[in-house]
């Protein structure tokens, strides 16, 4: 299982997937991504690449290897079920414009 | 700004194999409703290797860009000064990682790229090709050259193929900073001695017209710039760029004090913009074509860092190989 830019032959060091929380009480979002030989090494990476300007409390690295994605492929069919399903919002139910704290 | 963007596995050899027509009608429709295409999705090989081409260069031309600066750090005049230029010098470093893991998601590795810079195979801004022997360079690319380069990155957050506009978004961010140190490294040297004017207004008349340049050849000798402008990868052309900075630079050379180097810069009333002169491309082919003063050096620099550092990457493999060994080693001996 070959991840894009990482091609066979000659041996490099792996590719992480970086994850950063700003702040307590936020998730972690993806950052980017960076290459180093391993879990320690990519934490360190990541805080020198990624947060030069206090952008996180809390660091997450991972394996870009590890990570299993929907096909993008199929895409259309798998995200099929909510097409139409406009009455899951609440702006569906118009009748009640009008109503205050509705 | 690659896997978890959803990217699937195995899938990067697909865009060589050139797509069918209700792929190239898709493509053209994204294009045409200034949509964003995603790594995963279908691409004609040149927009690949369009892509791949400027985005590695303009990586490239981070990593080298660090040289003329990295050349000062000792030098600088004070303690606030240096530390101001490694982070800068940092930033540059990080810029560029930003854009390889962009150029990457497109199928390129890393080692390739490299050593398309090493070998000269690939391009980087000539701009870096130039000496830097005076402290007040320091000043001039952080104001002109560095100015320049905002201008130019600005409209590519939103280029066409997403990780590259978000790389930019993040580069763009960062950069701010290096113009205005520039522009004040630039201001303390015009407030102080004839001499340290002097050095200033030297400078500036040095970096002008190469910065100028940066923008690339006028939009009548680009032949690049079309196709790319037609893929939503370039949103102005060469000539706009270049007139949008210099209306820009006149009042901040105002401020300075500083007198630009172009003698037809005059205010046109009915452009509503400053008309300038000519600028000698003979010099810009001359430096593209590696004739620059320190096209020579900079590659050679380049390239005892990166040999120079294949122990410390071989030492952190062995380290890392020899880690999980341990670690399997354990988990065997408890089961």
């Amino acid at each position: 299982m070959a991840s894009p830019g990482e091609s066979g032959g000659r041996e490099q060091w792996p590719l992480w997937e970086v994850f950063i929380r700003s702040a307590r009480g936020l998730s972690h979002v993806h950052a980017g991504s960076l290459h180093a030989p391993d879990a320690v090494m990519a934490v360190r990476n990541a805080r020198d690449v990624y947060t030069r300007r206090n952008e996180g409390v809390s660091v997450w690295v991972v394996p870009a290897a590890a990570i299993t994605a929907s096909d993008p492929d199929a895409r259309g069919a798998f995200f099929e079920s909510p097409q139409g399903k406009d009455y899951r919002h609440a702006t569906y139910y118009s009748e009640a414009d009008a109503v205050r704290h509705l | 700004m690659s896997l978890a963007e959803g990217t699937a596995p195995g899938r990067m050899d697909r865009g060589a194999a050139g797509g069918d027509d209700a792929e190239m009608a898709r493509f053209d429709e994204i294009m045409a409703a200034d949509g964003r295409i995603e790594p995963t999705d279908w691409m004609p090989d040149a927009y690949r290797r369009a892509l791949v081409r400027q985005i590695s260069q303009h990586a490239h031309s981070e990593i080298i860009g660090m040289q003329p600066e990295g050349n000062w750090i000792g030098r600088a005049p004070s303690l606030k000064r240096k530390a101001i230029l490694m982070a800068k010098v940092q930033d540059e470093a990080g810029h560029g990682l930003y854009l390889y893991s962009a150029a990457q998601t497109l199928g390129t590795d890393r080692d390739t790229m490299f050593e398309q810079l090493i070998t000269g195979k690939a391009r980087y801004s000539s701009i870096f090709n130039y000496f830097t022997p005076t402290w007040a360079d320091m000043g001039s690319i952080g104001w002109l050259v560095d100015g320049a380069a905002i201008c130019n990155q600005v409209p590519l957050c939103r280029a066409s193929y997403g990780p590259y506009g978000r790389a930019m978004v993040r580069i763009c961010k960062e950069e701010s900073f290096h113009q205005r140190q520039g522009f004040e490294i630039l201001l303390a040297l015009m407030r102080g001695t004839d001499a340290q004017r002097e050095m200033a207004q030297e400078s500036v008349n040095r970096w002008y017209g190469p910065a100028l340049m940066m923008f690339g050849p006028p939009d009548a000798d680009s032949p690049n710039s079309q196709q790319s402008m037609a893929w939503n990868i370039k949103r102005f052309s060469n000539d706009e760029l270049r007139q949008r900075f210099v209306d820009m630079l006149v009042p901040q050379a105002e401020v300075l004090g500083i007198t630009l180097p172009d003698p037809a810069i005059a205010w046109n009333e009915e452009r509503q913009s400053y008309d300038l002169g000519d600028l000698d491309w003979t010099e810009f082919h001359e430096v593209l074509a590696g004739r620059g003063q320190a096209n020579a050096e900079r590659i050679e620099r380049r390239r005892e860092a990166h040999e120079g550092g294949e122990w410390v990457r071989e030492a952190a493999r062995a380290y890392a190989r020899k880690q999980a060994e341990a670690a399997d080693a354990a988990e065997a001996q408890v089961a």
